[in-house]
């Protein structure tokens, strides 16, 4: 062995969840190494859509989301870049009377949470977003939600840890993880050792293998949500936008780009990578041309997906392992982490510290599966239609 | 004020177009960019910091001659062929 | 049996010819409205001018090619104005203005050819300033010179054939600027044995440019291309000393760059090419690719030129159908493979009397637009190196937006590579390679989809 480190948390998965939440805890004072197979925010938290919204969240998920929240406008102190996060508002259209229901259902059910939403009715809508198109029977505006750009962000996230202190370890594939009296031994790339009193799995569409090899089986799989943009185009949306129902998101970047998302891509074959599928890109670039006239004649310049971790029921797995002391997992994020995952880190670094975090997460404990296991859904290269997935 | 000087095919049958309103003549066998930069010396503005610009690579590679039409659509000049009638508009403002 | 041909250059018509001799039908996709590639590439509407007007020397080349391709028309599905903008398990998506269809294919040959590799000079972005291969596209298909006073600028042999053909064409040619040293030169004589005809013929080039008072210089460092909205005039230092020349137009180039994002998407394996300074998909001598019925033929698959894409093609075609357990010319084989073998050879020399200026990527100036898309700074990417620990291009690319605009890298791409690794302090190849995405050039959001053709 030519390289051994000795820490005090080791985290496997250099996603925003585990760059922020090594980046918590070195600041907090606890020496950590992040590791990462690959470049740090280089699959889902830097490929995503980039949505930075609560809205259309399940209610459990409020309280973290809501802790996200305040860290969003803080970027800037926080790992010296703001990520270009505008707080634009999100807007969820709804096509369907029983979509319009569906909003005012939820905006009852989240109405104490302090999501702050506003229903919108056809006309009024029409009135204020006119570069909307078609038949949009309403939608629900939260106006705190926005947007931000996912591969400054996550890669900022990394570096801000290394300069904070934190081994970043790229390129340092984790093959083995086991756990000894003394803690726990993980090895690492081709000659790394790592010894470390708590170990965080935050390894994202990777994460089940390390949750198996302690006992405890999940239902991951891994889905690529694929996303196209456009040229830069004179700034006409004001919003990020989603769907009830699913099947499309959008949002413009201040440079002019419009990013559209909305349907699933398929893995290579080096798995840790993906593609759009030629008729999925099609049918995202046709959907947002109906829905916007102002992107009736613009092109199409590019398309990418990528990898993330859904869980069964689409929650993710946040909390310490039943089956292994200072195991703790963070994954599974089912394509809506974006927007958590600075809180997320936050609540890592605190279970780590002290136990116990301050914001509720006992909906995201690993072992409610072993209650009620679910199978797989199938994944029919859909969004689903169920809740809308704007990470 | 043209970029372009024509050394040939100046028998050809000449072809009308207009370009940012004005009544334009091109010939036949011109691509779109030909027609242009044979009466002015720029197809568009960059995008972000609104320089000029007037195609490069000719040949469909580098996406630098996008010109638009009134009717909003765009057309890359380099590989588009003069149509009788096209009625053609450069970017001369810098993007909102 | 269903093969797909990307590409009806030489490369792209050749392998078509060989399939319909073994009586196989290949579907034949191009953007061009006509067959020939850049190098033979054909006017739009007839013209005036003559066959050896517009190819020079090369003219009974380019018109065989043009008949042969007359000549297999009825036994091919060829599809012009068409762009390949995706690939995946066998199927092709692809599209002819905004219609897109899905085309299956059971076997691919990429014969997708080359653009030329440019370096970011101040100025580079005015308009007059076009690229070599772009300046002789102006005058074969078009019959326009690119500006009253013309410099052309750069190094390869690309440089004194254009200057040649625009003097021949009446053009004012102000001066031809090769950024590499007369000493290199001195490397062709070893080419007079290999390729005589070549050699001789661009001796040729030179001395009737000189003989018509164009200005030839060697070693020439430029410096900036002059003006505000338009091109006024080019500076450049040579042998220490600052030169300026008034004039309207610039071409310029260095050498060339293998498209290659199509066998990227059909997940061919790449190796990097110390002669041409770049990645391109690995081939054997035949133009097998990593991928079992993948084949690759012409500058697409690494820079060799016209006459070896054309025999490049036969051998890609001649392969294919070997591996499909059809009958082969043996001896076929052994002409074609020993030609190619030979024009290999001549490359190398070419690379030594044309080398490529590797100053360049430490002294370009930060300020410098290096991707012209996204209108990204020189000095962007050595900030990324320094401050945020990059080294590799597509972690540049998402940090810094370079290559990620339009055109996908193509004009800025081996810059970027040559700046990242000097900056770093590494090799070229160091810096790895930007992946190609879907689609591979711009496609209108309104495009309609197709129903597939079988």
């Amino acid at each position: 062995m030519s390289h051994a480190l000795h820490r005090d948390v080791a985290i496997i998965g250099g996603g925003l969840v585990g760059s922020s939440a090594a980046l918590a805890l070195r600041r907090m004072g606890f020496s950590v190494v992040l590791l990462d197979k690959g470049f740090c925010g280089a699959q889902a938290s830097g490929v995503n859509y980039g949505g930075v919204r609560r809205q259309g969240r399940a209610p459990e998920q409020i309280a973290l989301s809501q802790r996200a929240h305040a860290i969003w406008p803080r970027l800037k102190d926080l790992i010296g870049v703001d990520g270009e996060f505008v707080r634009s508002g999100h807007l969820k259209l709804a096509r369907t009377e029983a979509e319009m229901a569906s909003l005012e259902a939820y905006a009852t059910r989240v109405a104490d949470l302090g999501l702050d939403l506003e229903l919108i009715g056809g006309n009024q809508l029409r009135e204020r977003f006119p570069w909307i198109a078609g038949d949009v029977m309403g939608a629900s505006l939260c106006a705190g939600d926005g947007h931000a750009n996912p591969r400054l962000v996550s890669a900022a996230f990394a570096h801000a840890a290394r300069r904070a202190g934190v081994d970043v370890l790229e390129h340092t594939r984790v093959s083995h993880v086991e756990r000894a009296t003394d803690g726990f031994y993980l090895w690492a790339g081709s000659n790394t050792e790592i010894k470390a009193s708590f170990v965080i799995n935050s390894a994202g569409a990777w994460a089940g293998p390390f949750a198996e090899a302690f006992g405890e089986p999940v239902p991951l799989h891994a889905i690529y949500p694929s996303m196209i943009v456009t040229e830069p185009l004179d700034v006409f949306m004001s919003v990020n936008i989603g769907a009830e129902g699913g099947g499309i998101y959008a949002r413009q970047v201040e440079r002019g780009n419009c990013i559209v998302g909305g349907m699933r891509g398929e893995p290579l074959a080096e798995p840790d990578f993906s593609r759009p599928t030629g008729s999925g890109a099609v049918t995202i670039m046709n959907r947002a041309a109906a829905l916007f006239p102002a992107l009736r004649h613009a092109y199409a310049i590019r398309s990418w997906s990528g990898t993330e971790g859904e869980m069964a029921d689409r929650n993710p797995v946040i909390g310490f392992s039943r089956t292994t002391p200072n195991l703790i997992h963070a994954f599974g994020f089912s394509g809506a982490g974006f927007q958590i995952a600075p809180g997320v880190g936050e609540v890592l670094a605190e279970l780590v510290r002290d136990g116990e975090s301050r914001t509720p997460i006992q909906a995201f404990a690993i072992d409610r599966f072993a209650r009620t296991i679910q199978g797989s859904r199938a994944d029919n290269g859909l969004e689903p239609k169920k809740r809308e997935t704007a990470r | 004020m043209a970029l372009l000087r024509r050394l040939a095919r100046q028998e050809l049958p000449l072809v009308s177009f207009t370009l940012n309103g004005e009544a334009c003549l091109g010939r036949a066998g011109d691509t779109v960019l030909t027609a242009i930069l044979t009466q002015s010396d720029r197809l568009r503005l960059s995008d972000f910091s609104g320089g000029p610009r007037a195609g490069f690579c000719q040949m469909g590679a580098c996406q630098d001659c996008w010109v638009l039409t009134t009717d909003g659509e765009r057309i890359r000049a380099c590989t588009t062929a003069l149509e009788p009638g096209m009625n053609l508009r450069t970017v001369t403002e810098p993007r909102s | 049996m269903r093969p797909l041909i990307v590409g009806a250059g030489p490369a792209g018509i050749l392998a078509a010819q060989t399939l319909v001799n073994s009586g196989i039908r290949p579907v034949v996709i191009d953007e061009a409205p006509s067959g020939g590639g850049q190098i033979y590439r054909q006017r739009l509407v007839p013209d005036e001018r003559s066959a050896k007007d517009l190819y020079g020397s090369e003219a009974n080349k380019a018109t065989a090619l043009h008949r042969t391709f007359a000549g297999i028309r009825d036994r091919i599905d060829y599809h012009p104005e068409t762009l390949v903008w995706n690939l995946r398990d066998k199927v092709a998506d692809a599209v002819t203005g905004h219609r897109t269809r899905r085309i299956p294919f059971s076997h691919l040959i990429l014969a997708t050819g080359a653009t030329d590799r440019v370096l970011p000079f101040p100025g580079w972005t005015l308009p007059g300033v076009f690229t070599l291969g772009g300046s002789q596209i102006a005058l074969k298909s078009q019959g326009c010179a690119i500006g009253e006073e013309v410099v052309f600028l750069g190094s390869g042999p690309l440089l004194y054939l254009v200057a040649w053909q625009y003097v021949k064409a009446g053009a004012k040619v102000a001066a031809v600027l090769d950024t590499s040293p007369l000493s290199a030169k001195l490397h062709l004589l070893r080419g007079l044995f290999a390729q005589p005809s070549v050699v001789l013929r661009g001796f040729r080039y030179v001395t009737e440019l000189m003989a018509r008072g164009v200005a030839v210089r060697f070693g020439v460092q430029p410096i900036l291309i002059d003006g505000t909205a338009r091109v006024e005039g080019v500076v450049w230092r040579e042998r220490g000393e600052e030169h300026r020349l008034t004039c309207d137009a610039v071409g310029y180039g260095f050498s060339l760059r293998s498209e290659t994002q199509l066998a990227d998407l059909a997940g061919c394996r790449f190796v990097f090419d110390t002669r041409d300074r770049a990645w391109r998909p690995e081939r054997d001598g035949a133009g097998r690719t990593s991928m079992p019925g993948v084949y690759i033929a012409g500058d697409g698959a690494g820079i060799a030129g016209a006459d070896a894409a054309e025999l490049a093609g036969e051998r890609a075609g001649l392969a294919l159908i070997e591996d499909a357990g059809l009958l082969v010319d043996r001896a076929r084989i052994g002409v074609l493979e020993r030609k190619l073998a030979r024009i290999q050879k001549f490359r190398d020399v070419l690379e030594s009397a044309f080398p490529f200026p590797e100053t360049w990527a430490n002294s370009i100036a930060d300020d410098v637009t290096l991707c012209r898309c996204e209108e990204i700074a020189i000095g962007d990417v050595r900030a990324a190196v320094r401050d945020q620990g990059v080294f590799e291009l597509n972690r540049l690319k998402a940090l810094t937006r370079v290559g990620m605009g339009r055109c996908q890298g193509r004009m800025c791409g081996s810059a970027a590579m040559e700046v990242l690794a000097a900056a770093c302090g590494q090799s070229p190849d160091a810096a790895g390679r930007l992946r190609a995405q879907p689609p591979i050039k711009p496609i209108p959001m309104g495009v309609m989809a197709q129903e597939e053709t079988a």
